[in-house]
């Protein structure tokens, strides 16, 4: 249980310490500034991260309303390299993080039978400084020099002896951002350390909490090394340091070791939650327990682990001795290995069981079909020799996009349909939520299943204009943006529609679904587990 | 904190029974900061760490920074290198510069000396710092020289020229398959940002 700050000044609030479970709400805007309730938290990254997909998708769109034909139509090529850094930055450090970590204060105390985050006052200073760095970013654009233009990567020297004039900006809400999440995930570290209901053993945990476990600990390692060496860029930029300059004996190469030490563990960051809530959907709509629940945590823990010594296979081209291209390539290859275990167990899960179609499940299968894609074509792109022709084309971005987008975001859409009723108490609307999947399943595909040819063909990434023999492919990769940008928006009419009303849900909606978080009502009380459930 | 710190110890105390010996919370998160403020330092721990692992592999051609002493141990005449000389000013930076040849054929362990041109064209006074470079990558390390403009900084007054030296032989290890080897110089303006240090 967990007392409001606002305890003592707060009169209608005057009783939180009891254990009784309907109130220590407050009303109006104050519940949602002072709570430290869980739940009202991952509501609120939820509902935050949602908000930047929609303005990431925004910008996205222009970008594609761009590209649908060749030549310069509605931006100008500075402005559209904004509109690709900005989308970039809002979509993994606004959308995809904040999502996964509002899915952690949502299901992480429920799961492992605790009353609430260990330390919750941290935990609303977590969310409450995000919208503080994203509106730092987001207003550049409203600045003359312009937003950030220099590639969600941040290159020097484009982002310090070429930069805009934005870099300050940019340094300081990547600063807060990152701040925001050492802070949750050691608060998610210390939740799952310390308490677990009595019984709950780590190797009793569900997969969700396992892989958020070894994501924070991810988030601990790798989020410091942005900061430093956003730092330095800062310092490179504003007080005549030259970490990166080449003139004062530094080296721009070292920027992108720097970067990727800590980019490529970032992408295990944004797809290891994905992996827990699949390993969650998969066992319920298939009605069978997870088919090797150990290989997938040892699985999990493994690829975490390769991942800091893979960074370098982001940048095969900047020359690197004959050595390290083989060391960085046979190691990226070697994380194929535990995520193959875990493909195969997902797909194991569903063999012969008593499979329904869910919309849940709908994402959750797109998400191991379309997901494996993603990994194929990183493993293409993780052979030195032909990363010298995929390199910095549309082959990288389908790439990407298939395992952020189809991957993370369909995972978050499969877990959002699978927790909802225990959120709002109430079933979706099955009938637009299946609209909601067969739209996003097939206008993702024409969105982003093109872009490999494009990029096998030769057109580069980050450029407003193309020459004339990928106009018909980029004209349907532009249908195909639009259509999914417009079929999120089905998903924003579910969600309204759910909270509003709807078929009541009982507890345990999915006959096959398993864990604590199901042992409660729909809607969840607003405390939960005060006294810890006894688990054998 | 204290209050919430007070009811989780409760609540650890609840449970201390079925699982034992949990660490206090704010031992938890102790422990978590290390990590991060390790993480911190170790981000910028990376940056001498850099330098001396391209010392050692010669990534990112970066070739000696102080002169070295001639050490080679003759000169084998059975082959020979072709050195070619390429320059290049970096933005904002008004001066001519030029190598006087741009190349020179050198056997390994044989000592050369070669000059480089440069006028600030300029009505101002300009420090430049030259930034050398090597292709390919892996012959860096054999690229030796002895005495070189790019060691310290260049200061001219406003139409001044000056022609600047470099003396730098071939390492006899040279790897077989290299014949060619560029060596590149970056001409930056550091007016400014001068110390007398370097």
């Amino acid at each position: 249980m967990t007392t409001d700050v606002l305890n003592d000044q707060d009169s209608h609030g005057s009783d939180h310490h009891d254990d009784s479970h309907d109130h220590g709400k407050m009303t109006g805007i104050k519940r949602w500034l002072y709570t430290t309730n869980h739940k009202d938290i991952g509501t609120l990254y939820l509902w935050f991260s949602f908000i930047m997909l929609l303005i990431g998708g925004a910008l996205a769109m222009v970008i594609r309303a761009e590209l649908f034909q060749p030549g310069l139509q509605i931006v100008e090529p500075d402005f559209f390299n904004q509109l690709t850094t900005v989308h970039g930055l809002i979509m993994v450090f606004g959308a995809i993080m904040p999502g996964f970590v509002g899915f952690a204060n949502w299901m992480i105390p429920m799961m492992i039978g605790a009353p609430d985050m260990a330390l919750p006052r941290m935990n609303n200073w977590s969310f409450w400084i995000l919208p503080f760095a994203f509106g730092i970013l987001l207003s550049s654009f409203f600045m003359e020099s312009g937003a950030p233009n220099f590639g969600w990567t941040f290159y020097a020297p484009l982002s310090t002896t070429y930069s805009n004039g934005s870099t300050a900006f940019f340094v300081f809400a990547v600063h807060i951002m990152g701040i925001s999440s050492i802070m949750g995930a050691i608060n998610i570290v210390v939740t799952i350390m310390n308490m677990r209901a009595p019984g709950m053993t780590y190797m009793k945990m569900p997969l969700f909490v396992w892989t958020f476990f070894i994501t924070a600990y991810l988030l601990i390692a790798v989020m410091p090394v942005l900061a430093g060496v956003v730092t330095m860029l800062l310092t490179d930029t504003y007080f005549g340091t030259s970490f990166f300059d080449a003139a004062g004996g530094g080296d721009p190469v070292m920027f992108q070791h720097i970067f990727w030490f800590f980019g490529h563990p970032e992408v295990y960051i944004m797809i290891l939650p994905a992996f827990g809530i699949v390993s969650t959907t998969i066992p319920a709509f298939s009605r069978k327990r997870l088919f090797g629940y150990s290989s997938m945590v040892y699985a999990t823990a493994s690829i975490a682990l390769l991942s800091f010594i893979v960074w370098a296979h982001h940048m095969f081209t900047t020359g690197m001795p004959l050595f390290g291209e083989l060391f960085f390539m046979y190691c990226t290859m070697l994380i194929a290995v535990p995520t193959g275990v875990k493909v195969f167990n997902w797909v194991a899960t569903m063999w012969r069981g008593s499979l329904s179609f869910e919309t849940p499940m709908l994402f959750s299968i797109a998400f191991v079909i379309l997901f494996t894609i993603g990994g194929f074509s990183g493993l293409m792109l993780a052979l030195t020799p032909v990363d010298f022709q995929y390199h910095d084309t549309y082959f990288v971005v389908a790439h990407f996009h298939y395992v952020l987008v189809t991957g993370s975001l369909f995972s978050m859409y499969a877990g959002a349909y699978y927790w909802m009723p225990k959120w709002t108490g109430h079933m979706y609307n099955k009938t637009l939520a299946n609209w909601h999947f067969w739209c996003s399943l097939i206008s993702v595909n024409l969105l982003f299943f093109p872009m490999h040819f494009l990029g096998l063909a030769g057109m580069p990434r980050r450029i407003p204009d193309y020459a004339l023999q990928f106009a018909d492919f980029n004209k349907w990769v532009s249908i195909g943006g639009f259509a999914f940008g417009l079929s999120q928006l089905i998903f924003l009419a579910v969600v309204i529609k759910c909270i509003r009303g709807g078929e009541k849900a009982p507890a345990k909606p999915w006959d096959g679904a398993e864990g604590l978080e199901w042992t409660v009502a729909s809607p969840a009380p607003y405390h939960t587990f005060s006294t810890p459930p006894k688990i054998d | 904190m204290n209050k919430s710190t007070e009811q989780d110890k409760t609540q650890q105390e609840q449970q201390s029974d079925a699982v034992s010996s949990k660490p206090s919370n704010a031992k938890v998160v102790k422990k978590l900061l290390l990590i991060v403020f390790g993480m911190f330092g170790f981000g910028f721990a990376l940056v001498p760490l850099y330098d001396v692992f391209c010392d050692i592999t010669g990534l990112n051609g970066k070739t000696n920074e102080v002169a070295v002493e001639y050490t080679a141990d003759g000169i084998d005449t059975s082959r020979t290198i072709k050195v070619q000389f390429i320059t290049r000013t970096a933005k904002g930076i008004p001066w001519q510069f030029e190598p006087v040849i741009n190349e020179i054929e050198v056997h390994p362990g044989e000592v050369k000396f070669v000059k480089f041109y440069a006028k600030n064209e300029s009505k101002r006074d300009i420090v430049g710092q030259a930034v050398p470079s090597v292709s390919p990558g892996v012959a860096a390390e054999y690229f030796q020289k002895i005495e070189c403009f790019c060691f310290t900084q260049q200061p001219l007054k406003s139409n001044e020229e000056v022609e600047m030296g470099l003396q730098f032989y071939v390492d006899l290890d040279l790897p077989k398959e290299v014949t060619t080897l560029t060596l590149s110089y970056t001409l930056y303006d550091i007016t400014g940002s001068t110390d007398s240090s370097s």
